[in-house]
């Protein structure tokens, strides 16, 4: 029988294949091959794509390389998301490998925030975890380790060590049994056809009756819209981690399996695709 | 956790039981009469029925209470009649027991009383001390008081042959009559009280109870010869006193209490093993001058006592010197009684609303418990629903008592009254028959009648009670009104009034997990309990969902473009610590060490590293090292001093002397365990839990081990070199573990509790070495035992003073050691003290009644009686200590084991049963029902019955099951089918020469057994038709246990094993060379084990490669 744990390390050692392409308009002194890579579903755009730049510089001068930044069909892509989440976002019905065009130039202040170093997506990594336990535990456990443990998670997204990550965030993923669950969900639900650039509330895991939260109540207190009526064809798709699980499936069980490195829940809700 | 039961009785003397795994109150329907009193323990219930008569209920089991009775025919040899009946006038009986002194013809014995029967007639036994006897079981001697031979010689003049029979106690679950006969004839008054306990003062004879009641004169009887194998004891023997005496409470040690007419309690004092009736009494005031006791509950080390104004006092400073405590602490809440339950847990009944109530918090350190907390559970009879009971059920409460206060309130006129206080005496019949009708609010036609009917009970009663007393009329009219109200139907929203509970059977701790308490969640704890249990979870849609479209997503994504560069290249990670490190070379001493672990992708892609150890030697900076995936073993070693653990490769195995690590502290230790233990397990490619093949160990720390099989272990030419096993730690701590092919595993621990195996992980093992559910709390209880030596000298007899070469007066077993009481410690920081020291009875050689064994000097044998040539003296103490960790095992309740064996492969099918047998820790042979692949733990035991205790049990290839009894003699189990999984009798197979059988293992086909001196037979000349064999051949010497696989490989755990460094214990060894036509092998294969952390294990060897 497969165990939870098996989750785990599916989630960790999920990749998705791409295909990064120079934008077209870009000056280069010869013409650019295209670069393919498996970029690691749970890390971020600009943690690991030093190869990319580095394949790509080669056939550039420096006077035209200005940051870099990645799009996909046209939409800027936002490197503070985890790139599965990007992926299931935007792509998640085109075909193998994601195609994302690269640029050197015109970075899009509007849309991107700016990402001079590693140190940056660290500190916005930390954030999140930091936010993450205040929702879990009232920020106890992450408070209660020390800085080199927090640099363990860290260093564990980074060089893509499960072992050494899960060893840390085991202790995120605790809660007292009497409880039976954290204090709120980590929660992020993210619309491709919305303004806002996600949602997020206080949900319980538990109702106060005791009764366990699923991610249908959690869709229908927070985005109704997401669930179709049983007499209608289905019309959004709820994606987390490039799978849809069933509506029943408990809160609870989802954040501590499904969450990304940086212990958030980041739920897609994308139309379903008109066949 | 096994379940056991909560008793009480309601107030019309209805019996209920409360199962500590149920929730509701189960009627005891077998109850024809009403009780109005009852006293349990674990393995039966005491009540006192409306009759005033005792009856007693005996739990079935698994295992039936049977009794081998036996006499001995006796012939002696003349010319005429050869041998003959004819003795002599000087010689004994024809027909006699084994001294010869007591005529006992077959027709002579009888069933002690019509709750026996008998299993069968009367048959020979042919076996005589381990040895098959010539057909007609006869031993023959020269003399009738002689020694007895099995083999006839020419100067045999006399013979004889031992006969057996078995009774077996049929009565059980139900209510059996007790006849009420003193030592000279019939008891003179009926009884009013009874309390039964007593069983820790001794356990010889094996299940023996004290039971104290009180008859309604106020005398106190003590029932005699109460064990297993007479649950109904033997006759009372009246216990002078100096009061008359209401009530009595007896604990399950030393501890008993009596309340006297006069509101004193009294105390008993003189109780020990050979005298568990006591010597004497003492008298203990009331705790309130004013208002005299009318209740005593005891327990272990407790005394709770209820006065007749309802307030309950707890007794400070109980211990086993002083049994009479210093001083009364009042508590809160008022109640009609309190009862002390196992682990010193107390239960009561309020007086404001009758509801049995249950003290919270009670521990070892905080005997009087915190809070009393109702058990708010329905009845089996309640049919509403739980909102509209509840609320209705106040209601009716609340009704009936302004009632009661109301008849309360003038004051009482009959002093009796209130001398005997019973509550239950105060509450006037009538308000008991009315309340149903409040609260129902139904208008019952029948009420008048019932009040006329009780009302003339009332008058056939009173006359017949000599004295009058209101007490009984009260406690006797209760019960009639009762017999009046069985035959209406109550309402189903009647409050239930409780009269009586008794907790002495119910094993709670202020730790137990109990759904008693609010029905609605209980209701909802016990769907998630259940959850927890068959879990559910693991089979929910959802889950399956998840991992069906998570291996989809992998394939999608993944499987087409693995050709695509990794984005994140694969960097070392090095963790590091301080540790201490037992030097390799001497002196040996712990030395300060840095430690590091590096980690690294290996060239496959799979996870692999190196374990750093810089140490400095001679001011020089030296490192050693070892590769992750070289390492075979990592062990921790607990002692009292440090955190220890010792890693093993290859290499140090062959050399016996490990690399031994000391961390800081112990968080510190398990973390490093479990990082290394995840790292040795990457680098080897092992995930998850151990596969079905997994070979199986026990250390004989306890600590559980498993190691995967190659793929190839037995059928290729050049299987695994044991040295380089690689074993990983499971959590949990057993004594033994059998498994089979099929990923069937059960263990045993060292309390002799059976485990099933669930799941993995736990333990240290948290987060990814650990499987989410079915991790569970596992609790082992062992003794330390130290030893008290004494010399003897002319002038003050046995002393405590040595002579200068003497061993200490405290010592271990060896004597080189000093132990005393106070410095002894439990095995490992993980062992808690649970109990005081005792003395220990129970050692080989027996002893006298202090404990005492003799012997002529020190490192001598040792025997249970003085002579005049004995010098010195030893008695044992024994103290318990419990160990709690959690590991992926399951109870199998109630009954606990010594041995175990699993069939080693044949099910194919999930539901096919799968043969199991076990051997209980009191030698009764068992057949495990209902084992199947989905249910691993089986339904209930099916005893085999057997004319001796056995000690070890084998299950091999086509059902042939062998058996160890005590003697030492083997035995083979005929037809044993899946049609017929018990077989249908036992073959005697006589040892091998002048050697007692210890041990026994069948594998496919192969038979091997263990002596008591360390040796190794094989059977020889066994065949299909013949599965019993026809001789023992000995293989070697020095084994300590043998297990054979289903493909008849050997495995043995060998002691005396040379390695480069030392010498080497309990190592376990492969046999090379087994072939199908040569299933004796050739040599020896030497793997892991070492003399310093004596590592050793019960190999159960289950390679992949099955038929």
């Amino acid at each position: 029988m497969a165990d939870d744990k098996d989750v785990l390390r599916d989630v960790w050692f999920g990749r998705i294949p791409t295909c990064f392409t120079l934008y077209q308009d870009e000056i280069t002194e010869r013409e650019a091959e295209p670069f393919y890579l498996l970029l690691p579903r749970v890390s971020y755009l600009t943690l690991v794509t030093d190869k990319v730049k580095k394949h790509f510089l080669k056939v550039m001068k420096a006077e035209d390389v200005e940051e870099m930044w990645f799009d996909f069909e046209g939409t800027p892509l936002k490197w503070h998301y985890p790139i599965g989440l990007l992926f299931d976002l935007h792509a998640s019905n085109t075909a193998l490998p994601w195609s994302i065009t690269v640029h050197f130039k015109n970075f899009p202040e509007r849309d991107l925030l700016h990402c001079p170093s590693n140190s940056v997506i660290e500190a916005h990594f930390m954030s999140s975890i930091k936010e993450a336990d205040a929702l879990k535990h009232k920020s106890q456990v992450i408070n209660d380790m020390q800085k080199k443990d927090h640099k363990q998670l860290w260093m564990g997204l980074q060089n893509d060590k499960f072992d050494q990550f899960w060893a840390m965030n085991r202790k995120l993923m605790e809660y007292p049994t009497e409880e039976g669950g954290f204090r709120y969900i980590p929660f992020r639900i993210y619309l491709t056809m919305s303004d806002r650039p996600f949602i997020q509330k206080l949900f319980r895991p538990i109702s106060s009756d005791g009764y366990t939260h699923t991610l249908g109540d959690l869709l229908k207190e927070v985005y109704p819209m997401a669930i179709s009526s049983d007499d209608e064809s289905k019309r959004y798709q709820v994606v987390i981690h490039g799978i849809e699980p069933l509506l029943e499936t408990p809160l609870q069980w989802l954040s501590e399996h499904l969450s990304h490195p940086d212990n958030f829940l980041h739920i897609s809700v994308i139309p379903a695709p008109s066949d | 956790m096994s379940v056991s039961l909560l008793w009480a009785v309601d107030v019309y003397g209805r019996v209920y039981s409360l199962s500590t795994g149920g929730q509701q109150w189960e009627q005891c329907h077998d109850a024809v009469l009403e009780f109005k009193r009852v006293t349990a323990v674990q393995q039966c219930c005491w009540g006192i029925a409306c009759d005033h008569h005792i009856y007693l209920n005996v739990h079935s089991s698994d295992v039936p209470i049977r009794y081998q009775e036996e006499t001995y025919e006796n012939q002696r040899w003349n010319p005429k009649d050869n041998f003959s009946d004819h003795l002599l006038p000087s010689d004994r009986w024809h027909w006699s027991d084994i001294t010869g002194l007591e005529h006992q013809p077959l027709d002579s014995f009888l069933l002690p009383s019509t709750n026996w029967e008998w299993e069968g007639d009367w048959y020979i036994d042919e076996n005589f001390g381990g040895e098959p006897t010539e057909k007609g079981g006869w031993t023959y001697a020269l003399d009738f008081p002689a020694t007895y031979t099995k083999d006839k010689k020419w100067n045999s003049c006399v013979r004889r042959r031992r006969w057996i029979r078995y009774r077996r106690y049929k009565a059980t679950d139900t209510w059996a009559k007790i006849p009420s006969e003193g030592h000279s004839g019939p008891l003179p008054d009926p009884f009013n009280d009874i309390s039964c306990g007593g069983w820790e003062i001794s356990e010889e004879p094996r299940g023996r109870l004290s039971l104290w009641a009180v008859s309604l004169q106020g005398k106190v009887w003590f029932r005699e010869g109460i064990h297993h194998h007479s649950p109904e004891g033997e006759g009372w023997e009246e216990v002078s006193l100096p009061g008359e005496v209401v009530q009595i409470s007896c604990g399950p040690g030393d501890l008993v209490w009596a309340v006297l007419w006069e509101g004193q309690l009294i105390v008993r004092e003189g109780i020990t093993r050979d005298c568990p009736q006591g010597s004497s009494w003492v008298v203990v005031d009331s705790p309130n001058p004013e208002a005299g006791a009318i209740h005593v509950a005891v327990g272990d080390n407790v005394v709770w006592a209820v006065t007749k104004d309802n307030k309950v006092w707890f007794r400070r400073g109980i211990n086993s010197h002083n049994p009479c405590g210093s001083g009364w602490i009042g508590m809160v809440g008022e109640m009609v009684m309190v009862n002390v339950g196992l682990n010193d847990q107390v239960w009561g009944i309020s007086c404001v609303d009758r509801a049995v109530y249950f003290r919270q918090g009670v521990t070892s350190s905080e005997l009087s418990g915190k809070a009393w907390k109702a058990v708010n559970v329905p009845r089996d009879g309640d049919i509403r629903s739980h909102s509209s009971a509840s609320i209705s059920s106040l209601h009716s409460a609340g009704c009936f008592f302004s009632g009661e206060v109301q008849a309360q309130s003038p004051p009482p006129i009959d002093p009796d009254e209130v001398a005997l206080g019973e509550p239950e005496a105060k509450c006037p019949p009538p308000a008991l028959v009315l309340s149903p009708s409040l609260s129902g609010g139904l208008g019952d036609p029948q009420w008048s009648n019932v009040d006329l009917e009780e009302t003339q009970t009332h008058l056939a009663v009173g006359p017949a009670v000599v004295r009058g007393d209101s007490a009984d009329t009260c406690s006797l009219s209760s019960v009639a009104t009762y017999t009046l109200c069985q035959g209406e139907p109550y309402g189903a929203d009647e409050h239930p009034l409780w009269a009586w509970v008794s907790g002495g059977g119910c094993g709670v701790n202020c730790h137990s997990q109990l759904n008693w308490f609010n029905s609605a969640t209980a209701l909802a704890s016990s769907v998630q309990s259940m959850s927890l249990s068959i879990s559910p979870a693991q089979t929910a849609a959802w889950r399956k969902q998840i991992f069906e479209q998570l291996s989809e997503r992998s394939k999608r994504e993944m499987d087409h473009f693995k050709h695509y560069e990794q984005a994140v290249e694969q960097s070392v990670w090095v963790k590091k610590g301080a540790m201490q490190w037992w030097r390799d070379w001497k002196p040996h001493k712990w030395v300060d060490v840095r430690f590091a672990l590096e980690q690294f992708s290996g060239p496959e892609g799979n996870q692999d590293g190196i374990l750093f150890l810089y140490y400095n030697f001679n001011e020089e900076k030296k490192y050693l090292h070892a590769f992750i995936n070289e390492v075979t073993i990592l062990v921790p070693v607990l002692n009292d001093s440090k955190h220890t653990f010792a890693v093993y490769t290859a290499e140090r195995t062959k050399q016996r002397w490990p690399i031994r690590l000391a961390a800081a502290t112990e968080v510190e230790m398990h973390d490093w365990l479990a990082l290394l233990s995840v790292s040795c397990c990457d680098s080897r490619g092992i995930q998850g839990p151990p596969s079905k093949q997994a070979i199986w160990s026990v250390t004989c720390k306890g600590d559980i081990f498993v190691c995967e099989p190659s793929p190839s272990l037995e059928a290729c030419p050049y299987p695994t070199p044991c040295d380089q096993m690689f074993w990983r730690q499971v959590g949990g701590h057993l004594r033994l573990v059998e498994c089979n092919s099929l990923g069937v595993v059960w263990g045993v621990g060292y309390d002799h509790t059976a485990w099933v195996y669930t799941g993995y992980g736990g333990g240290f093992f948290q987060g990814l070495a650990s499987s989410t559910d079915n991790i569970f709390t596992q609790t082992d209880v062992k003794c330390v035992y130290i030893y008290e030596n004494q010399r003897w000298n002319p002038v003050t007899g046995y002393t405590n003073r040595g002579l200068p070469t003497d061993r200490y007066m405290w010592s271990d077993a060896t004597g080189l050691q000093e132990c005393t009481k106070a410095n002894a410690k439990p095995p490992s920081p993980h062992w808690t003290w649970v109990a005081d020291w005792t003395i220990d009875y129970g050692i080989s050689g027996g002893t006298d009644r202090e404990g005492w064994q003799y012997a002529a000097d020190f490192p001598r044998s040792y025997h249970g009686h003085k002579t005049l040539k004995d010098f010195v003296r030893r008695r044992r103490w024994a103290r318990k200590c419990k160990l709690t960790t959690t590991g992926p095992w399951q109870e199998v309740p109630p009954i606990p084991l010594s041995d175990v064996t699993i069939v080693l492969c044949g099910a194919q099918s999930s539901v096919e049963p799968i043969p199991l047998w076990a051997i209980s820790n009191k030698g009764d042979v068992l057949c495990r029902l209902g084992v199947t692949l989905l249910t691993p733990a089986g339904t209930s035991w099916l005893h085999v019955g057997t004319d001796q205790p056995f000690k070890s049990i084998s299950i091999g290839g086509a059902n042939q099951v062998w058996a160890i009894a005590r003697d030492g003699s083997a035995f083979y189990r005929g037809s044993v089918s899946s049609e017929s999984p018990a077989g249908d009798c036992w073959y005697h197979i006589p040892c091998p020469e002048r050697q007692k059988l210890q041990q026994v293992s069948v594998g496919r086909t192969s038979v091997y057994t263990v002596d008591q001196n360390g040796n190794l037979w094989f059977r020889q000349g066994l065949t299909p038709s013949y599965p019993q064999g026809s001789s023992w051949e000995h293989i070697c010497n020095n084994v300590r246990k043998v297990s054979v696989g289903p493909l008849d490989q050997v495995w043995i755990i060998a002691d005396k094993v040379q390695g480069s460094h030392s010498l080497s214990c309990g190592t376990v060894c492969h046999r090379l060379g087994v072939q199908p036509m040569e299933p004796k092998g050739q040599s020896w294969d030497y793997g892991i084990g070492v003399r310093l952390f004596n590592l050793t294990s019960n190999p159960d060897p289950n390679p992949s490669t099955c038929f």
